[in-house]
């Protein structure tokens, strides 16, 4: 059943800055498969937003190739292949919910009536059914998120891409909307790829763990995770989770040494 | 970062003054034929060449619309070529306009800062008069103007302080608007910390509350020197002031010299521009001496 | 906070004490002249009275001695008014009683502005209320005085009509004032503020596109904003001629640059973020103008929109003192200066203030339904 949705091969990307070339990504190999959970992790600087921006066509690699959905990325977003979460939520203080995750259906032309099934349907799916009519400075900083990933959501992609979505919220919410996470991609045999510097975060939700390093940004270490598809927080405790998050660290550590790194 | 900042706009704003230039070129041959054809007409002149007739047409002696070369020959011969103290050099009616303008800048300034302080440190004052003053913002207090002088005229009054009165009225509003925002914008957290310290209300005016207005007290003083000449410029209609640029302005209209108009126009403009740019250059460095502008 | 609470109690006692004294002077310098009979006495009484209730009253009810101190002073003004309407101050000058009165009374409205500021209460009733109120007693005694000192020294009318002759004059030239306010505000305003605001906006979208276009025209655009464009009146007028026509030129004129400026400034407001978003979805140019940097730039917009709004009025009574048909506010307050009818000046300028404030108003209203979703909006608005 398996198949290609993201396919790199020896990607690289360098951005020239007054200071000289700086090697963002270097010589990347990954293939993420159809409903994979993928995590990138790794400290700041080590290009982990910047490989799923390439993925998004938000940014232009350098060198080597890259596939999304079987095609580059530029047609994949052209195709609206792909949902993409910012760690800010970025919703439109002058829409309501609704109107807000309408709005990606708006500018593919949608018809009125699938617009409000498919805006009804994906807040459901996160939990905010009843905050349709709301604007989002009157919703909570984890319901604005979730309301921004339904946003994502509701242009139906098999692919969703997340940028340390839950990277400004506490703890307390950061578990429950993981939990949520979850329980939506277990539904609905979604492909992720989840950046986060949080490793319990990465462990808690991946299939794949990619561990990446900086200077230049490359790839240190692919984890397979062994847990069960079907997870609870409690699988934190047990002893597959801790040998998983060990060897995430180990690669991180390996990656470089912690005293030059800038936070 | 400045300088690679400036020299990013140096050739888009050369060019854009480089059109607007041309546009007004273009728009004086336009707009001088109808005239020029009427004399060629009258003087049974015929088979006048293209190139010849654009020249004739930026060349009239009262154009519906000066060529920018007339204008730029009228500017340097009433500037440089004039004696300072003759009656038609446009240094000496913008020494005139100039002065009154800066009189009431100054006054403005010192009036609105003491006004803006003592609104910051009486809530009374504050609730009943900062809505006056923000209301006074939306009337056209310029039409004020010929009042003044008439009545300050009729006073005794006269010569440079009531135009320098108009100037401070216009300028004094921004000055306090400014002030009472900037003496505000300390965030809680410096408020605070002056409290933990216990400083007294002078203390904290003049650690605190002073220098972080500063940056407005400067961009509200680029608004009011540029509204003073505007002031002083006005000030010089109604009386039919012999001297100032506005009296230029006036005397141009009244017997159609266009020329004189537009160049005591651009005389204008670059007296408040330069103003404007000197007011920028000292809060720049004010500021940067001050190690405030380093966000 | 801290500071406020403490300096106006002493500033307080001493407007008490002031007012007492005064209130005894004004009564032992009647006793002295022995002249202007009963009111001046009474007024004398209100105003002991008043100050030393409004001092025991202060300690205990802020509110109550508000309401106390304001409902005396304005008994006390309106003593001094009638007093004044029945004194001719043309052949005998005014008691110095009468003096003292004035600053007593006005000593007690500034002590009960001063204790309605004191007021510190959650109901949102009674601080709208307060917003109103406080300035409105300011503003109402600026007015007293004036009238008091103009009708009082007998100023001359021609140097400063008292605000009752004004008013007097407004009312008794509506149709004159009315004709004015037609032809400076109705035709050469709206007409030229319509005109440059949208030239403005179109102007600034189309050169959105162009980077080099935004980074020539905004530091020009800034320029000219700062110059003396009112300047280009005598022009327009020989353009446009005399009537409205040349008047709605200056303002299309003046009001252009601030908008050009501001809707550039406005477009270029949206995050980084919202502009990826944008691209994530794959929008078109024309999607993520309408969709995002138009909304985001509408603060933008509307604070150019009030800026002109004040412009849109002086350039069209300024251009009007170049020449007009005779009929303007302009041309009104220029000629009517030159008949030294002072009054009518001040009725005009009445008039060009009420309808500059209305007109910022509104567009102030219509700000506050249009970007109700802003952080600034929000905060006043809830």
């Amino acid at each position: 059943m398996s198949e290609s949705v993201i396919q790199v091969d020896n990607l690289s990307l360098t951005f020239q800055t007054n200071d000289g070339p700086v090697h963002a990504l270097s010589e990347i190999d990954l293939d993420i498969q159809q409903g994979d959970f993928v995590s990138l992790i790794g400290p700041s600087g080590c290009g982990k937003t910047t490989l799923l921006r390439v993925i998004a066509d938000l940014e232009k690699a350098t060198g080597g190739s890259i596939l999304v959905n079987g095609v580059s990325p530029a047609a994949a977003r052209l195709a609206r292949g792909y949902g993409y979460v910012f760690q800010a939520a970025g919703l439109y203080p002058w829409r309501t919910i609704a109107k807000n995750v309408s709005l990606p259906l708006e500018i593919m032309g949608l018809d009125r009536t699938t617009r409000k099934e498919r805006v009804a349907r994906n807040l459901a799916l996160v939990n905010l059914e009843g905050f349709e009519k709301k604007y989002p400075w009157q919703l909570s900083g984890g319901m604005q998120q979730r309301a921004s990933i339904a946003r994502a959501l509701a242009v139906e992609p098999d692919l969703l891409l997340m940028d340390e979505p839950f990277g400004a919220l506490d703890e307390i919410v950061r578990d429950h909307l993981n939990e949520q996470l979850l329980a939506l991609w277990g539904k609905t045999n979604k492909t992720v790829v989840f950046v986060t510097h949080s490793i319990p975060e990465a462990v808690y939700l991946s299939t794949h763990i990619v561990v990446m390093s900086p200077r230049p940004g490359r790839i240190q270490d692919i984890v397979v995770s062994n847990l069960p598809r079907e997870r609870t927080l409690d699988i934190r405790e047990t002893p597959e989770f801790l040998t998983i998050a060990n060897r995430v660290r180990e690669g991180l550590r390996a990656g470089h040494s912690y005293d030059d790194v800038e936070s | 970062m400045q300088e690679t900042g400036f020299r990013k706009s140096v050739i888009p704003v050369t060019a854009v003054l480089l059109a607007i230039l041309l546009v007004w070129s273009i728009a004086s041959v336009l707009l001088n034929t109808p005239w020029q054809k009427d004399i060629y007409k009258r003087a049974g002149t015929q088979n006048v060449g293209a190139v010849e007739f654009v020249k004739a047409t930026m060349a009239q002696e009262r154009p519906v619309l000066p060529s920018p070369q007339q204008v730029a020959v009228e500017v340097y011969n009433t500037t440089v070529k004039k004696k300072v103290t003759s009656k038609r050099s446009l240094v000496y009616h913008s020494k005139i306009t100039l002065s009154s303008a800066m009189l009431g800048f100054a006054m403005g300034t010192l009036l609105g800062i003491v006004l803006s302080v003592a609104i910051v440190y009486n809530r009374a004052l504050k609730k009943s008069l900062m809505p006056w003053i923000i209301t006074s913002q939306t009337i056209p207090i310029l039409a004020i103007a010929p009042m003044i002088i008439v009545v300050l005229n009729s006073m005794g009054v006269q010569g440079l302080v009531p135009k320098a009165f108009i100037s401070m009225y216009l300028s004094f509003f921004p000055i306090v608007v400014g002030m009472v925002k900037g003496l505000n914008s300390p965030d809680t957290g410096h408020m605070d910390l002056m409290r933990t310290y216990s400083a007294s209300n002078w203390q904290s005016f003049w650690k605190l509350r002073l220098p972080s207005s500063l940056p407005y007290l400067f961009t509200s003083m680029k608004i009011a020197i540029a509204i003073s000449i505007v002031g002083a410029v006005v000030a010089e209609l109604p009386t039919g002031a012999v001297a100032g640029l506005g009296a230029r302005l006036l005397a141009g209209s009244y017997y159609g010299q266009t020329i004189q108009i537009w160049s005591a126009l651009v005389m204008a403009s670059i007296l408040a521009g330069s103003l404007v740019w000197i007011v920028d250059i000292v809060g720049r460095l004010v500021t940067h001496r001050m190690g405030l502008n380093h966000a | 906070m801290l500071e406020s609470s403490v300096a106006p109690k002493a500033l307080e006692r001493t407007l008490y004490i002031g007012a007492a004294c005064l209130g005894v002077l004004g009564l032992g310098s009647l006793l002295l002249q022995f002249f202007g009979a009963s009111l001046l006495i009474s007024t004398s009484l209100l105003v002991v009275v008043a100050a030393v209730v409004g001092n025991k009253l202060a300690s205990h009810n802020s509110a109550m001695a508000a309401v106390w101190l304001l409902a005396t002073s304005s008994l006390a003004a309106a003593f001094l008014i009638i007093f004044l309407s029945n004194y001719d101050a043309e052949t005998a000058s005014v008691p110095y009683a009468f003096w003292f009165l004035v600053i007593a009374s006005w000593a007690l409205a500034w002590a009960s502005v001063s204790r309605f500021t004191e007021i510190n209460t959650l109901s949102r009733t009674v601080n709208g209320v307060l917003t109103v109120l406080i300035p409105l007693i300011f503003g109402v005694w600026l007015l007293l005085l004036w009238e008091f000192v103009t009708q009082g020294h007998d100023v001359p009318k021609v140097l400063l009509p008292a605000p009752s002759d004004i008013g007097d004059r407004l009312v008794n030239s509506v149709p004159t004032l009315w004709a004015d306010f037609k032809q400076t505000f109705i035709k050469s305003v709206l007409t030229g503020y319509i005109m440059g605001c949208s030239a403005g906006f179109l102007v600034a979208i189309l050169i959105d596109r162009s980077p080099f276009l935004k980074a020539g025209l905004l530091p020009v655009g800034n320029l000219v904003a700062a110059l003396p464009i009112v300047g280009i009146a005598p022009i327009m007028v020989m353009w446009f001629g005399f009537d409205w026509q040349s008047k709605a030129a200056v303002v299309v004129v003046m009001t252009f640059f601030p908008m050009l400026v501001n809707t550039v400034a406005g477009l270029s407001a949206a995050s980084k973020i919202q502009l990826d978003l944008m691209n994530t979805y794959a929008a078109n140019y024309w999607q993520s103008l309408f969709k995002l940097r138009l909304p985001e730039a509408l603060p933008f917009i509307f604070n150019a929109l009030k800026i002109n709004s004040t412009l849109a009025l002086i350039g069209a009574i300024v251009a009007e003192f170049f020449g007009t048909p005779i009929v303007g506010m302009g041309f009104r307050i220029s000629t009517e200066v030159g008949k030294m009818n002072v009054d009518m000046v001040w009725a005009e300028i009445a008039v060009a203030a009420l309808a500059g404030s209305l007109f910022y108003g509104f567009i102030a209203l219509l700000e506050r339904v249009a970007t109700f979703w802003h952080p600034s909006m929000r905060s006043t608005a809830r």
